[in-house]
């Protein structure tokens, strides 16, 4: 998070700030083994998969890698298109 | 007497696990418990020179194992503290040269007579590391604000979870007060929040670290030095006692309070 006077002047990110943030990105591939690249190719077969069932909105399709304490989360948000009463499953 | 085993591990290099196994063994031997540090990083010795004992040599840790002498043989007390132990590593052999089960071995029979066992990882994560691992009670992952040894510790505390050697407990080390104010060095938090493992040492950056190499006697023993009283620290945290960390900004005045109040944006 950049802090409050940083952005009300529009600074430049502080360099820890920036390992921070590559940090985090790093540790989670680390862990699980899943490169971005990895991580698009799941979310488009799960979109394949999804879509055999029920219809979705495949462009609002969100996946994801979550941190929770050493364990790391796969969050998947598929909106549904279902007529007039739109759902949203996680 | 039933010892606890703490081997000291960090991934990468250069990032103070000898110079934390050489306070923390002083600092508790200091206290008057007995504590046999051990250099498992074969082919690479190096803690008999940070602890001043490398003129003592005769045996070493291969000898023992390969039995060539009995344990104590290859043990050198310090005179200057004489609950203090050092099993030094071999110099002209490799990792190969023991094992895991080895080690586990050692430490057992070194549990007996002696309350602490300091393991001196080497950097890696390959036979060296599974070596100093194996025997393991408690493990303290050291590391710095780099992005690297930062990401190196990571590395390896899922590898001591993975054995079920875990929670490891974290040392951070070489802070630098300064950069951490002006937002260049990631702040102890940064870190404990990336890695998501419970701390156990703080250790100012500190030129007396070196100057106590330079001299074969552990800081821990200094008691004017800051990064001395945080190892000391440790070692009443790894008794068990919960004691505060040292307040790294403690010669700050209230100009940099006020700046590093304001630039938080009075959060």
């Amino acid at each position: 998070m950049s802090s409050f006077l940083d952005r009300l002047l529009n600074r430049e990110p502080k360099s820890a700030q920036l390992a921070k943030e590559r940090l985090k990105l790093v540790l989670v591939h680390d862990r699980t083994d899943l490169t971005s690249q990895s991580l698009n190719e799941l979310k488009d077969e799960l979109i394949q998969v999804v879509s055999q069932h029920v219809e979705i909105d495949s462009k609002a399709v969100r996946v994801e890698m979550q941190q929770d304490g050493r364990i790391q989360r796969l969050i998947a948000d598929i909106p549904l298109r279902t007529g007039n009463r739109r759902k949203r499953i996680r | 007497m039933a010892g606890t085993v703490v081997t000291i591990t960090s991934g990468k290099g250069g990032v103070g696990k000898t110079t934390a196994t050489a306070n923390i063994g002083a600092a508790l031997a200091a206290e008057g418990q007995s504590v046999v540090c051990i250099d498992a990083d074969i082919g690479l010795r190096n803690l008999d020179v940070v602890m001043g004992l490398e003129n003592r040599i005769v045996y070493d840790l291969v000898d023992i194992i390969e039995g060539r002498c009995r344990v104590r043989q290859a043990m050198i007390r310090d005179k200057r503290l004489p609950m203090l132990h050092l099993i030094p590593a071999a110099q002209t052999r490799d990792k190969s040269a023991v094992s895991p089960s080895d080690m586990v071995r050692l430490c057992d029979d070194l549990r007996q007579e002696h309350r602490w066992i300091l393991v001196d990882s080497p950097a890696g994560i390959e036979r060296g590391f599974r070596n100093a691992l194996a025997p393991a009670d408690t493990v303290l992952v050291v590391t710095n604000p780099e992005v690297s040894a930062v990401r190196d510790a990571d590395r390896i505390i899922g590898l001591i979870e993975a054995e079920e050697k875990g929670p490891a407990r974290l040392v951070i080390n070489r802070i630098r007060p300064d950069m951490v104010k002006r937002g260049d060095m990631l702040t102890v938090d940064d870190i404990v929040e990336l890695l998501a493992i419970d701390l156990i040492g703080l250790i100012p950056d500190d030129e007396e670290i070196m100057m106590g190499a330079n001299r074969g006697t552990p800081i821990a023993l200094n008691g004017k030095s800051k990064a001395g009283q945080a190892f000391r620290n440790v070692s009443t945290r790894l008794q068990g006692e919960d004691i505060p960390y040292l307040d790294l900004y403690a010669n700050d005045n209230i100009f940099g309070r006020l700046s590093r109040f304001i630039r938080s944006g009075g959060e």
